[in-house]
């Protein structure tokens, strides 16, 4: 059985910061790790090839920096690893991404065919979950998407069957290879890579590919121009500077409380102390 | 299959990378191993790059290192509460390459030497930590790491796994680390546009400032502050001897809070936003407290070895001339053809003892006790110094005769006449 794993490389979002004059994502010194999700989708592709034998291959588009994407995979397990990057796909949206991909997996299935795409539920720096399937309609392939479990697979009679997250409740589907799956996050635990896989990804020579080699005839189908979607503009949300004030006085008692409370909000609000003042006044009679 | 190299290195901080990249260099089957995700992940420094230790290894660093802003002007103050008297010394000397000393940022400047050593052949691992070492009697032959099949085996292992050495420790090498041989320094990056940077210093370009502190921000305690420029942060940092801080109950983190409070140190860094947050330990044992630095298939350097001249604030200098004289000491037994057993590593000690890395210890040998014994140096000194000043510059229709009189007079209050000059003494010795 022949398995495709795609991952991407991305900036690890938990230490990106925006920058508080221009507003702008700040990328620098920023590390770079393999998108979350796709983790989950390579754990599962490796333990089929330890059910069933065969072969995995992961598939990364990106900058040169991105091997380092592709050789942890390979620590971990997978049998080869091939980086499809060119300056043409620069400013690629998911269109043009799942094109050059769906490009990309052709390709390798002309060594030995691929019967299993594996991609991540989503990225965490773009999030738009397009891509996966994506390439699953450019390949006319059968798509599993949240799937959160492999029951069986059967590469004889070319059947798989899953349980997929739906709303409300949990779908069993068998369907027919080859088909894409994308794993939903916390559907398995990655293992941890043994001393001779950490050697073997060191040593590992990543095959890269520019767009010809990835099967790419026409450029204008990747990269800025093949890519309808337009970011006009990021910004970043107006941060809600909420502050908690503990509100105690001498007494301690509830009317005080109240009293300092009250005098708290009116001293903020003067519009609200405005209006108090007509209504207590009304009240009290003073 | 049995992994084999001819040295193993621990640790991917500046002695760990130079004495590999010496290594492959000389083309010695070299692996190094790392515990963080990349090299430098973990690292931390204040950080200053000497560009000499640097040089010696790699001339042409600075064509492609990441470097932040060579120093022109060193500031030294001693602050009160609310004051300080300082010295600065700014040098158009220092605005000709090359330049003497850089701020580096870690993180960067770590994963770039870490490119050298692959440049030059030597393989790198990492998110791989080395459990223990192997013996073959009393010679170490290898290296056990946290992974499965872990065993790696090589003619010699380079130490060279930071401040908390526990490889060394673990091996019986040195003893545990005691509080008052150990300093814990906590450091914060703030962001700060390059142009506000250089009005706020009086910079051009790359032209960058560096300020020690000492005095009441560290409350007592043995230790010192700094402030340095990057290109687009600031890095402020404090450290005090560990046993201080178990003593005085201050957190580390109140510590440094309450300095960048400080009326002479907040307007500098007025505007400027938090990137991170780092502590990290120092070894300040100084000459004393430097273990045995070899043995039977070992050596060790950097950190793990102690060396830090923590008067200078001078340590990744003396860990990358460390390094490279390990791997310089190996490549010499390797070309004689002549196994590496204690004796003959023992060239190591004798290299160390002639370059400036043991002399500088030495010469501050009674240095830490001295301090530790003396807590006067960073409390009535300082306020000593800012009060004589403030008396002496401050017009107030006392004659000058008067002021000198009243300075002289609340000196020898303050310390009392003989806890001058026994001061005095004490610090001459420790100077010497």
């Amino acid at each position: 059985m022949h398995i495709v794993v795609c991952i991407k490389q991305v900036p690890d979002s938990s230490q990106i910061r925006v920058h508080p004059v221009t507003n702008t994502i700040m990328r620098q010194g920023v590390p770079a790790v393999v998108n979350p999700y796709d983790l989950f989708s390579l754990e599962e592709a490796l333990r089929l090839k330890d059910r069933v034998g065969g072969r995995v291959t992961v598939l990364c588009m990106g900058p040169p920096q991105a091997e380092m994407a592709l050789r942890k995979a390979i620590s971990f397990g997978a049998d080869h690893a091939i980086l499809v990057t060119d300056r043409a796909f620069a400013g690629s949206d998911t269109l043009a991404t799942s094109f050059a991909l769906a490009s990309a997996v052709r390709q390798i299935g002309r060594d030995m065919a691929v019967d299993l795409v594996f991609c991540g539920k989503q990225t965490i720096d773009g999030d738009t979950a397009q891509v996966g399937p994506g390439i699953a309609k450019r390949l006319d392939l059968q798509l599993l998407t949240y799937v959160s479990q492999i029951d069986a697979v059967d590469p004889e009679r070319r059947e798989i069957v899953v349980r997929r997250r739906a709303e409300g409740g949990v779908q069993v589907l068998k369907t027919r290879l080859p088909c894409l799956i994308t794993m939903l996050e916390g559907s398995n635990e990655l293992r941890f890579a043994t001393q001779a896989g950490i050697f073997r990804a060191a040593r590992y020579p990543v095959q890269r590919w520019d767009s010809k080699a990835a099967g790419i005839e026409d450029p204008s189908r990747v990269g800025l121009k093949g890519s309808p979607t337009v970011v006009r503009k990021v910004f970043a949300p107006t941060p809600n500077t909420q502050r908690a004030d503990l509100i105690s006085c001498e007494s301690g008692t509830p009317e005080d409380l109240a009293a300092t409370l009250l005098a708290k909000l009116t001293t903020r609000n003067p519009e609200l102390a405005a209006l108090l003042g007509r209504a207590g006044m009304q009240e009290t009679g003073r | 299959m049995q992994e084999r190299f001819d040295v193993i290195v621990v640790g991917a901080g500046p002695a760990g990378n130079a004495a590999a990249y010496t290594l492959a260099s000389a083309g010695m089957s070299v692996l190094q191993i790392e515990r963080g995700e990349t090299p430098g992940s973990k690292n931390v420094q204040g950080a200053i790059l000497y560009a000499d230790a640097l040089e010696r290894i790699i001339p042409t660093f600075r064509d492609d290192a990441p470097l932040e802003r060579y120093l022109i002007e060193q500031r030294f103050w001693m602050l009160t509460d609310d004051a300080y008297i300082g010295s600065n010394y700014r040098s158009a000397a220092f605005n000709r390459p090359p330049y003497n000393r850089y701020t580096i940022v870690r993180a960067q400047f770590d994963r770039w030497f870490s490119g050298k050593v692959q440049q030059a052949g030597g393989l790198v691992i990492c998110e791989t930590t080395v459990r223990e070492l192997i013996f073959d009697g009393e010679r170490v032959v290898g290296v056990h790491t946290d992974r499965e099949g872990g065993a790696i085996y090589a003619d010699l292992v380079i130490l060279a796994d930071g401040v908390n050495s526990t490889l060394a420790r673990k091996a019986g090498f040195h003893a545990e680390l005691q509080p008052k041989d150990v300093a814990l320094a906590v450091k914060e990056t703030l962001f700060l546009a390059p142009e506000v940077i250089e009005q706020r210093f009086g910079l051009q370009g790359e032209e960058g400032v560096a300020i020690e502190m000492t005095g009441a921000i560290t409350h007592g305690m043995v230790g010192t502050g700094f402030l340095y420029t990057n290109r687009d942060t600031l890095t402020i940092g404090i450290g005090c001897l560990l046993s201080n801080f178990v003593q005085q109950k201050i957190p580390p983190y109140e510590l440094l809070e309450r300095m960048k409070a400080h009326p002479a140190i907040q307007p500098l860094l007025a505007g400027a936003e938090l990137k991170e947050y780092v502590a990290h330990l120092i070894p300040e044992g100084g000459y004393n407290a430097v273990p045995r630095l070899y043995g039977h298939g070992w050596m060790i350097a950097g950190d793990s070895a102690g060396l830090v001249n923590s008067v200078h604030r001078e340590g990744s200098n003396l860990a990358m001339t460390s390094g490279r004289l390990a791997a310089e000491t190996a490549i010499a037994l390797r070309e004689a053809d002549r196994p590496f057993t204690a004796e003959n590593l023992s060239r190591y000690r004798r290299r160390l003892d002639d370059s400036f890395v043991m002399k500088d210890l030495k010469k501050y040998r009674r240095l830490p006790a001295t301090l530790h014994e003396n807590p006067q140096f960073f409390t009535t000194y300082p306020g000593m110094m800012n009060a004589a000043m403030h008396e002496f510059i401050t017009v107030d229709g006392t004659d000058k005769k008067s002021k000198e009189k009243a300075i002289r007079r609340s000196l020898g209050e303050r310390r009392g006449w003989f806890g001058l000059v026994g001061d005095a003494f004490k610090l001459w010795r420790a100077f010497e």
